[in-house]
């Protein structure tokens, strides 16, 4: 599956109550991550990703991490048990749910963890995992650091695109992509 | 003579490392050899094997590592602590070397 050229918009709903909505071309740099509770790749990263969320929200960029596996495969990633990890403080951003998998269809996420970077036009301008290793917290989440780095100083980007590692997104029965 | 197999999930990336962390752990405990693998591809498959996740070791089906207390069969990357607290979809090398060399009776 490949990834569009133009984020698509969506409107999510937090797991811990309310919603927010994505539109493209706000004008700020956004990161999204497809995430989850239970795959070892997420985990691994994960912190390094909440870094990432804070390190960069004072330049502007807002950060976005979605749930989108199927819960009648995946049962730890239930809005509740994502609602539970939101409360006790594992998250530096808004984790949204997408129940019917339609924004992870959209944004060609195939992977969890896979991570969008969005320019303020709306381009995605890196997809793929946070850095090279995920059992080697000093890598720092250096992809994303990398693009976001260059994208707020205006530079052209080093690296548009990586393999995305992870757990293979849960689909919901007759939902999941045509093989690439 | 204990049989070293090693269960994978072709959807979960992790296999090639597993394999190549089990060859270079038969070699550090001077048995040498490479690990049986066994591809777990279906729900029935992981609910027979009692297969938590990919990858997992077994020496004559006993895991080197015990689960989780949270894990459950089933086609899925499996999540190990390691020793550090970090969370990671490879075991924890000293955990896993000493697991092996106990049950393979080497080292």
């Amino acid at each position: 599956m490949t990834h569009p050229d133009l984020a698509p918009a969506f409107t999510l709903p937090r797991v811990d109550g309310g919603e927010e909505v994505f539109a493209p071309g706000s004008g700020s740099p956004t990161l999204v991550v497809f995430t989850g509770n239970r795959c070892p790749y997420a985990l691994a990263w994960h912190d390094r990703i909440q870094a990432v969320a804070r390190d960069y929200a004072p330049r502007g960029v807002r950060s976005l991490q979605i749930s989108p596996n199927s819960t009648g495969v995946v049962v730890d990633d239930s809005v509740e048990r994502s609602a539970e990890r939101v409360a006790g403080g594992d998250f530096a951003s808004p984790y949204l749910r997408d129940e019917d998998q339609a924004v992870a269809l959209a944004w060609g996420a195939e992977r969890t963890p896979h991570a969008f970077v969005i320019d303020g036009a709306g381009r995605i301008v890196y997809a793929g995992a946070p850095d090279a290793d995920h059992d080697d917290p000093a890598q720092n989440a250096e992809y994303l650091r990398t693009a976001l780095d260059e994208l707020l100083d205006g530079r052209p980007l080093s690296r548009g695109e990586t393999p995305a590692v992870g757990c293979t997104i849960k689909w919901l029965e007759g939902a999941a992509p045509p093989a690439s | 003579m204990p049989r070293l197999e090693l269960l994978v999930w072709s959807d979960c990336p992790s296999h090639e490392r597993a394999r190549a962390i089990a060859v270079e752990l038969l070699a550090e405990l001077g048995l040498g050899g490479e690990p049986a693998l066994s591809w777990i591809e279906t729900d029935e498959e992981a609910r027979r094997r009692g297969f938590v996740g990919s990858p997992t070791f077994r020496v004559d089906d006993v895991d080197p590592i015990p689960p989780l207390d949270d894990d459950v069969p089933g086609l899925a990357c499996r999540v190990y602590r390691r020793r550090d607290g970090r969370v990671s979809p490879l075991p924890d090398p000293e955990q896993l070397r000493e697991g092996l060399a106990r049950l393979l009776g080497a080292g």
